[in-house]
C-alpha cells in the first residue's frame, strides 16, 4: 500500500466558517510562527455563516449594559445557561464587533458615521450590530479576506475531515480526504479546533445549508466525548414554507408583524402582548424564538393558519415600514421573497412558518473552548459553551463564534506549543485504521439508496422530535432511529465508486454523522421529562421542573444500543431561576 | 390527480478517470413551479444517478457555490427555476473558462490566488486596536464601496468575460471589483500597494469593456464600472511616469 500523505503542523482548525476563521486568525496573531492548517470541506466563503442575516449582539448604546445582555441571555435560555460563561461572553462581544469593524466589516451606520444597532427578539434594547440583512455574509467575507494576511494560516480548501486521530487519551491530528482526488491526508498536530457548525440537516424542514450535517459533533462523540444539551433544537419562527429559507428576525426587529388567517396579531394570545405600543422590546414579535414557534404550532392546530402549496403559514407583514426602509434595511429579504416566494414584501405579506435553525447543544467546552479530551477545542455552533441554555437568542450566535472562536484559537495555540507530539508509527496506524471503514463504503455492493435512508431520518425527527414532544413519540423515535442504524449497517449502495470528487461518498459519511447526532437528540429529549425553552412536551411533563431538571444533559456514546444519558449541574452565579415572562408580564421583572 | 409536469435536463458530464472529454447526458425529472434548476440536479442525484457531481450549499444565492452555464448563460443553479426553461430540454454545463474537475465542478484555484494578489482585505490607513473604538464612516462614505462589497465570489463574471477566456492571466472582474471595494473604503490605506496590480497588463488594461460581467452578476455588483474607475487613474500614473524623471511605471512605490 502506498504511504499516506502527511501534513505536519501545530494546530488544525476544522471548518472555515466564522468560528474557524476567527480561531485561525487568533492563533496566528498570538503565535506568528505557528503552523496552522485550516481544513474545510468547502472554500471558507461558502460556509454556512454566510447565510446568517439579522445581526450580532454586543452592548453598544449608552442606555444598555452588560448586565442587560447577561439577563436577557439567561432568561432567554430559561436558566439553563452556565452563568459564569455568559458573564465572560457578554463582556467580550463588543470588542469583537469593533475588531471586525477595524478589519473592514461594513456594519450599517447612523447618519453621523457611528455604527447602528437594531432590535432583536428577547433583547431589552437595540444591541444587534448588523450589515443590512447580510450580517453573516459580510462577517464571513471580512474574516476570510483578513485571514489572507496571515502567512501562518495554510488553507486546505475542500478537504473533508473524516475523523479525529486520538492516542492514549489525547488528540494528535485528523484524517482528511482531499475531495478533488479522494486521497487521504493525515494532518498531525497536538491541538485541533473543531468549528464544523451545527446539525440542522438531520431534519427535513430547516434553514440550513446542505453542509450542516454534524460531522464535528459526531467525530468527538465517536471518541468518547459526551454531547451536551442535544435535545435543545431551535425552530426559527419565520422561514419560507417548503424550502425553509430564512426570513430574518431582523424583519421584526425593524417593526414587522405576524398575523394569522384572520389578520390578527395572534402572539397577543400567547402571553406576549399587548400589541401597543409597537415596536416594544421583549414583547409580541420581539419575543424569543421558542415561544414564537410554539405559538405557530397552536395556531396551526386551531386551523388559524393559511394554506399554501408548501404547507400552512402565517403572514409576516412589513408593508407599514414603507418601501425605502424595507429596501435599505432588508434588501436581501426583499429579493429572497420576490424570487423564492413570489411576493413583494413592499406590497404583500410574506408567508412564513417555523423550520429547524440551530443546534443549541454540542461538544461541551469551557470558556476557553477546551473540550473534555486532551488537545481538543471547539467553537461556534458545534460547541456547547453553555451560553445558550435551552433557547438561544437571535444574534448571540454570530457574537459567539467571534468570542469563542478567538478564545479557542488562543487556547489551542498555547496548548500546541506545550503538548508533546506522537511518534510517527502511531500516527500512521491511527490514520490507517480511520481510513479503512471509509474506503469500505466505496466497495459496498448491497444496501439502500442514500436518499431513502435520509428521507427516513427526516421523517423520524420531524414526527417524533419536533417543536412539541411526548413520551410515546420520543420512544417511537428512539426505536426508529435504532432500526435506521441497523439498516445503515446493512449498507448504503452508492452509484459512484470512483475517488475523484465523489460527493456521493462524502454525503454517505455526512449521513452517518447525522444519524449519530440525531440519536443523541432523541435520547436526550426523552430523558428530559419537563418543558424548558425549546424543549416542550405536550404530555405529563408540560411544565418546567427545576427540582429535577435544572441540569445539563450529557449523551455519552453507548455500547451499541444507543446513547447513555447523564444529567449534570448548571452553573448559576447571580440569576436565580424565576418565571420566564415576556410582554407586559415580563416588564419590570428583568 | 394529473401527472406532474416533466422536463429533460441535458447535463454535461466529465470524469477525468473515464472520459476523454466532456459529453452530454439526458435526464427527465418531474418538477413543480417552485423548483430551481439546482433542485432538478438534486432530484437526479437522489433518484436517478448518484454519480452526477455538482457543488451546492445554501440554496438561497448567497454562498456562491452552484454557478454553472444554463442554456449557455452563467447562472446560479439555485437562483433560476425549471419552469422558466419549460418545455425544455434545458442544458446545464460547467462554468465556461475554467478547467473542469468533474461534471459541473470547476477548478477555482486560479481565482482564489488572484484574490490574494489584489490584496482584497483592509490595509488600515492607521493602526488601531479594539480599545480605540470603531471608525466613523458615514452612510455616504459607505456608499462609495458598498456595492462592490456584495460580491459572493460565485465566478459567473469570469464565465462571462471573453478576456478571461483568452487570457487567463487577467485578474478578472470579481478580483478587480474587490480591489476597488477596498480602495474606495475610507478606512483603507492600501491603494498604493494595489496600484501595481491595477497598472500591470493583467490588471485593468486586460479588460476590453464588454460589460457582460456586470450583466450576469446575481448580486448587482458592477465589476465593469470598478475596472473603468481604475483606468483613468492608471492612465494618469502611466503618463506621470513619463514626465517624472527617475520613475518608471511598475516601479516599487512603497
Amino acid at each position: 500500500m502506498q504511504a499516506m500523505e502527511q501534513v505536519d503542523c501545530d494546530l488544525v482548525v476544522v471548518g472555515g466558517g466564522g468560528a474557524g476563521l476567527r480561531a485561525a486568525i487568533a492563533a496566528a496573531e498570538q503565535d506568528p510562527g505557528l503552523r496552522v492548517a485550516l481544513v474545510s470541506k468547502v472554500v471558507p466563503m461558502r460556509s454556512h455563516t454566510v447565510a446568517a442575516e439579522g445581526g450580532a449582539a454586543g452592548v453598544a448604546r449608552e442606555d444598555d449594559s452588560l448586565d442587560g445582555h447577561f439577563n436577557d441571555t439567561v432568561t432567554g435560555g430559561d436558566w439553563l445557561c452556565d452563568q459564569d460563561v455568559v458573564e465572560r461572553f457578554v463582556a467580550e462581544c463588543t470588542a469583537e464587533m469593533v475588531q471586525l469593524e477595524q478589519w473592514g466589516c461594513p456594519w450599517s451606520r447612523q447618519e453621523d458615521g457611528r455604527i447602528h444597532v437594531r432590535f432583536f427578539g428577547g433583547m431589552t434594547t437595540q444591541r444587534s450590530w448588523y450589515a443590512a440583512d447580510k450580517t453573516g455574509f459580510h462577517m464571513l467575507h471580512t474574516l476570510f479576506q483578513t485571514s489572507l494576511r496571515y502567512p501562518g494560516i495554510q488553507r486546505y480548501d475542500e478537504y473533508f475531515c473524516a475523523d479525529l486521530l486520538v492516542d492514549d487519551g489525547a488528540v494528535c491530528g485528523v484524517l482528511a480526504l482531499e475531495i478533488a482526488s479522494g486521497e487521504p491526508v493525515c494532518f498531525t498536530a497536538p491541538a485541533v479546533v473543531l468549528a464544523t457548525g451545527g446539525a440542522g440537516r438531520v431534519y427535513g424542514q430547516n434553514t440550513n445549508a446542505g453542509i450542516v450535517t454534524g460531522e464535528g459533533m459526531a467525530m468527538a462523540h465517536a471518541h468518547g466525548v459526551a454531547l451536551r444539551d442535544m435535545e435543545f433544537v431551535q425552530w426559527h419562527p419565520t422561514t419560507l414554507p417548503g424550502s425553509g429559507i430564512l426570513i430574518t428576525e431582523g424583519c421584526r426587529g425593524e417593526g414587522g408583524v405576524l398575523t394569522n388567517r384572520d389578520g390578527r396579531r395572534y402572539l397577543q394570545d400567547y402571553g406576549l402582548g399587548p400589541t401597543e405600543p409597537w415596536p416594544r422590546p421583549k414583547a409580541m414579535e420581539l419575543g424569543p424564538r421558542d415561544r414564537l414557534s410554539q405559538a405557530f404550532w397552536y395556531e396551526d392546530q386551531a386551523g388559524r393558519t393559511i394554506a399554501t402549496a408548501q404547507g400552512s403559514a402565517v403572514q409576516l407583514d412589513l408593508r407599514h415600514l414603507g418601501e425605502a426602509r424595507i429596501l435599505e434595511r432588508l434588501p436581501m429579504i426583499t429579493e429572497v421573497a420576490r424570487r423564492y416566494a413570489g411576493v413583494d414584501p413592499v406590497c404583500t405579506p410574506i408567508p412564513v412558518r417555523p423550520a429547524v435553525h440551530y443546534t443549541m447543544g454540542g461538544i461541551p467546552t469551557d470558556a476557553r473552548g477546551a473540550a473534555p479530551l486532551d488537545g481538543l477545542f471547539a467553537a461556534g455552533e458545534c460547541a456547547s459553551t453553555g451560553i445558550h441554555g435551552a433557547n438561544r437568542l437571535g444574534s448571540n450566535s454570530l457574537a459567539e463564534l467571534l468570542v469563542f472562536g478567538r478564545a479557542a484559537g488562543q487556547a489551542a495555540a498555547e496548548h500546541a506549543r506545550s503538548a508533546k507530539r506522537r511518534r510517527q508509527g502511531v500516527l500512521e496506524r491511527l490514520a490507517g485504521e480511520a481510513l479503512a471503514p471509509r474506503l469500505e463504503l466505496l466497495r459496498n455492493e448491497r444496501g439502500e439508496r442514500l436518499a431513502v435512508l435520509r428521507g427516513e431520518l427526516h421523517r423520524i425527527m420531524e414526527q417524533g422530535v419536533g417543536i412539541f414532544r411526548n413520551e410515546q413519540g420520543l420512544d417511537e423515535a428512539c426505536r426508529a432511529l435504532a432500526a435506521l442504524r441497523e439498516r445503515l449497517a446493512g449498507g448504503i449502495r452508492l452509484d459512484d465508486r470512483s475517488r475523484t470528487y465523489n460527493t456521493e461518498w462524502l454525503t454517505a459519511m455526512e449521513f452517518q454523522a447525522s444519524l449519530q447526532v440525531a440519536e443523541t437528540m432523541a435520547w436526550s429529549a426523552r430523558a428530559r421529562r419537563e418543558s424548558r425553552g425549546a424543549h416542550v412536551r405536550n404530555d405529563a411533563y408540560d411544565q418546567r421542573d427545576d427540582e429535577r431538571f435544572l441540569v445539563h444533559t450529557l449523551a455519552h456514546p453507548g455500547d451499541g444500543s444507543g446513547p447513555v444519558i447523564e444529567h449534570v449541574p448548571v452553573t448559576i452565579t447571580r440569576s436565580t431561576p424565576r418565571r420566564r415572562a415576556y410582554g407586559a408580564e415580563g416588564e419590570g421583572s428583568a | 390527480m394529473s401527472e406532474p409536469a416533466k422536463i429533460t435536463l441535458e447535463v454535461q458530464r466529465y470524469h477525468p478517470e473515464q472520459d476523454s472529454g466532456p459529453r452530454w447526458q439526458r435526464y427527465t425529472v418531474p418538477y413543480t413551479a417552485e423548483m430551481s434548476v439546482l433542485e432538478g440536479l438534486q432530484y437526479i442525484k437522489d433518484h436517478l444517478d448518484g454519480s452526477l457531481t455538482f457543488r451546492w450549499s445554501c440554496r438561497m444565492a448567497i454562498c456562491g457555490s452552484c454557478g454553472c452555464m444554463i442554456d449557455g448563460e452563467p447562472e446560479l443553479a439555485c437562483h433560476v427555476f425549471l419552469r422558466d426553461y419549460a418545455p425544455g430540454p434545458v442544458r446545464v454545463a460547467a462554468l465556461d473558462h475554467f478547467p473542469i474537475q468533474r461534471d459541473l465542478v470547476i477548478d477555482h484555484s486560479d481565482f482564489l490566488e488572484k484574490l490574494e494578489t489584489v490584496h482584497s482585505y483592509l490595509i488600515p490607513a492607521e493602526e488601531r486596536t479594539p480599545a480605540d473604538g470603531t471608525h466613523r464612516q458615514t452612510p455616504q462614505a459607505m456608499a462609495d464601496y458598498y456595492d462592490y462589497a456584495q460580491c459572493i465570489n460565485c465566478l459567473l463574471c469570469y464565465a462571462a468575460c471573453p478576456q478571461y477566456g483568452w487570457h487567463p492571466d487577467f485578474a478578472g472582474p470579481a478580483a478587480l471589483a474587490l480591489l476597488q471595494r477596498y480602495n474606495l473604503d475610507d478606512r483603507d490605506g492600501g491603494h498604493r500597494l494595489r496600484e501595481r496590480v491595477i497598472d500591470a497588463e493583467q490588471g485593468v488594461w486586460g479588460c476590453t469593456l464588454v460589460g457582460y460581467c456586470s450583466e450576469v452578476c446575481p448580486k448587482g455588483v458592477d465589476p465593469a464600472r470598478a475596472i473603468n474607475q481604475n483606468k483613468a487613474g492608471s492612465a494618469a500614473r502611466y503618463l506621470l511616469g513619463w514626465w517624472r524623471p527617475g520613475r518608471r511605471r511598475g516601479e516599487d512605490r512603497e
